[in-house]
């Protein structure tokens, strides 16, 4: 699939968002006042940040409020209704920490599950397709959300949580990569199925309906070198996993801090741009691609 | 509307000959130059007549070679277009309800008014039949030339899909998969014809009819004198040896053969 860096963005930094809005529902931190609201400022930010990000692939954002509709089908529409959601509840938390000095523990809960909610139907959004078989896993639910839990923790200042999460996200992007090798054989599909020419012979692809580029081929044909995805893959652990972990190994500063949530965050993007540009399509196998 | 209806009246669809196919596009042209004029947003081109050509089109043919375990390859020619399929993925993703599959005949077609072209739907489409038009911006699919085939102002002839209308070779048949005693129905039984990826579970209405296999050359045509047997024999003695020893050297058989 094609690693358009409006939908990275928009899963990396949303998914930090409501990960952060998760444990500010819990009321971790607790802190009022101005404390709390840099915390949610800066989840705001995040959270709306990516949604802003997500509508500029679309074709017609004007009409984005049409996507409210269909949430009885489609996990995209229950995803705008569980975005939408867990921001007017959790504004609503974050007036009474400002202003108020108060946590609305109730209203709190309920925040944290719709936040919770939030990224696992952004999650099923890709997990639903077949069409996708490394995608079609339900590790990848669990990897979305735990990267989530850990990239909140982090920003949250919850220490024990963060040092715990991350390594079970580091261990389920692993499994999620191993899954991942042979899913597209496993799902059984292949240019013999697609064609149906299967019982006939080896098929292969001979000449293409058209000698330049088309919308399929753009969108969901695109090969990432292997040697590049195994190097890529190093790095992203490297910089999501280990080096925070390290860090939060050491007596806490500020600075180190910041230095370990950045530093998150870069491998999260580099693990998320292999999300897409691994991902093969079996469409791709028409155009006599994997 | 994207739950699926639990059943259609009628299941419209095309089958699609391979053994028939000549691979000449006429199809694709057609279908092009019907649904750029009628319903929906026209299929555009970008940079048509430059270096790097690109445009949208609801019908393409594919060429496959094929290599049977015995015997030489076979060339095959693929036209693709929606499948109109029964338990239709893209429909169901689609977050706006622009997608849906009509109840009465089971055509999928989308609102182009209501689309806001995330490509959701061509994600979930296993079969790369729905292309977002560059221009428009919103998703263009096979209409199974919905504004053809119940088109009264066109003569009745004409009221069958422009792709099936155009094929010189006769490749393209349209009708009524529900209906057991229709063209497509007896058709599909005759000849075996095919799910394509039947394992992605989307229950295409479209069919695939297999290549026949092709004559050997073994074969007595009825009728016709029978096949001449070659006169000239592998060489003995010492042409033979000369035969031998040449092709040592240029490594191909000289004579005989
Ligand atoms: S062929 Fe693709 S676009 Fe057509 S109904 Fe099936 S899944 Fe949908
Ligand atoms: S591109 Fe249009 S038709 Fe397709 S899923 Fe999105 S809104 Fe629906
Ligand atoms: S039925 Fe109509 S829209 Fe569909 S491929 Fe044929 S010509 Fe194109």
């Amino acid at each position: 699939m094609h690693p358009a860096p409006s939908v990275i963005l928009f899963t990396t930094l949303s998914g930090l968002g409501f990960g952060l809005l998760f444990f500010l529902g819990l009321g971790y931190p607790g802190s009022t006042g101005w404390v709390a609201f840099v915390f949610f400022a800066l989840a705001y930010l995040l959270a709306v940040g990516g949604l802003m990000a997500s509508t500029f692939h679309l074709g017609h954002p004007e009409r984005a409020l049409k996507a409210f509709t269909q949430w009885r089908s489609s996990w995209l529409s229950r995803e705008a209704w569980c975005a939408v959601g867990a921001l007017v509840v959790m504004g609503l938390v974050g007036l009474g920490r400002v202003f108020f000095d108060t946590h609305w523990m109730a209203l709190g809960m309920i925040g944290a599950v719709l936040s919770v909610a939030t990224v696992l139907t952004t999650s099923m959004i890709y997990t639903q397709l077949k069409t996708v078989p490394r995608w079609n896993t339900p590790i990848t639910p669990m990897l979305f959300l735990s990267y989530s839990a850990a990239g909140g923790a982090l920003l949250a200042g919850q220490i024990d949580w963060a040092r715990i999460l991350l390594c079970i996200v580091a261990a389920l992007q692993l499994a999620w990569w191993i899954a991942g090798e042979r899913a597209l054989e496993r799902s059984g599909t292949s240019l013999a199925t697609a064609t149906g020419l299967g019982p006939i012979g080896t098929p292969r692809a001979f000449e293409p309906p058209h000698t330049g580029s088309n919308y399929l081929t753009r969108e969901m044909v695109f090969v990432v070198a292997r040697s590049h995805a195994k190097l890529l893959r190093l790095v992203a652990v490297l910089f999501a996993f280990a080096i925070p972990l390290v860090i939060l190994t050491m007596t806490f500063n500020h600075t180190l801090a910041g230095v370990a949530v950045i530093s998150h965050i870069a491998g999260v993007l580099i693990s998320r741009w292999l999300f897409f540009a691994e991902a093969e399509h079996v469409v791709g196998l028409y155009y006599g691609q994997r | 509307m994207t739950l699926l209806p639990e059943k259609t009246d009628r299941k419209l669809g095309l089958v699609i000959d391979l053994d028939t196919c000549v691979g000449c596009h006429a199809c694709v042209i057609s279908c092009k130059g019907w649904n750029t004029e009628n319903y929906g947003a026209p299929l555009s081109d970008q940079d048509p007549y430059g270096a790097d050509p690109t445009g949208t089109f609801l019908n393409r043919v594919h060429s496959y070679e094929v290599q049977p375990e015995e015997g030489a390859a076979q060339l095959i020619h693929f036209p693709k277009s929606c499948l109109h399929c029964e338990d239709a993925p893209c429909v169901t993703v689609c977050p706006t309800g622009a997608s849906y599959k009509r109840a009465e005949d089971g055509i999928v077609l989308v609102n182009e008014a209501d689309c806001i072209g995330c490509g959701l739907c061509a994600w979930a489409c296993p079969y790369g039949a729905r292309e977002m038009d560059s221009a428009e911006k919103v998703m263009k699919k096979c209409t199974l030339c919905v504004d053809r085939i119940y088109n009264e102002n066109l003569p009745e002839e004409d009221r069958e899909p422009a792709c099936v209308r155009t094929c010189p070779a006769g490749a393209r048949h349209f009708g009524d998969f529900a209906d057991p005693s229709s063209n497509v129905s007896k058709l599909t039984a005759e000849r075996g014809g095919m799910d394509l990826m039947p394992e992605q579970g989307t229950k295409p209405v479209n069919k695939y009819l297999p290549p026949r296999p092709k004559d050997t050359l073994e074969m007595k045509v009825s009728g016709a004198p029978p096949l001449l047997t070659p006169i000239a024999e592998e060489p003995k003695g010492f042409l033979g040896w000369l035969d031998r020893t040449l092709g040592q050297i240029d490594g191909n058989k000289t004579g005989g053969r």
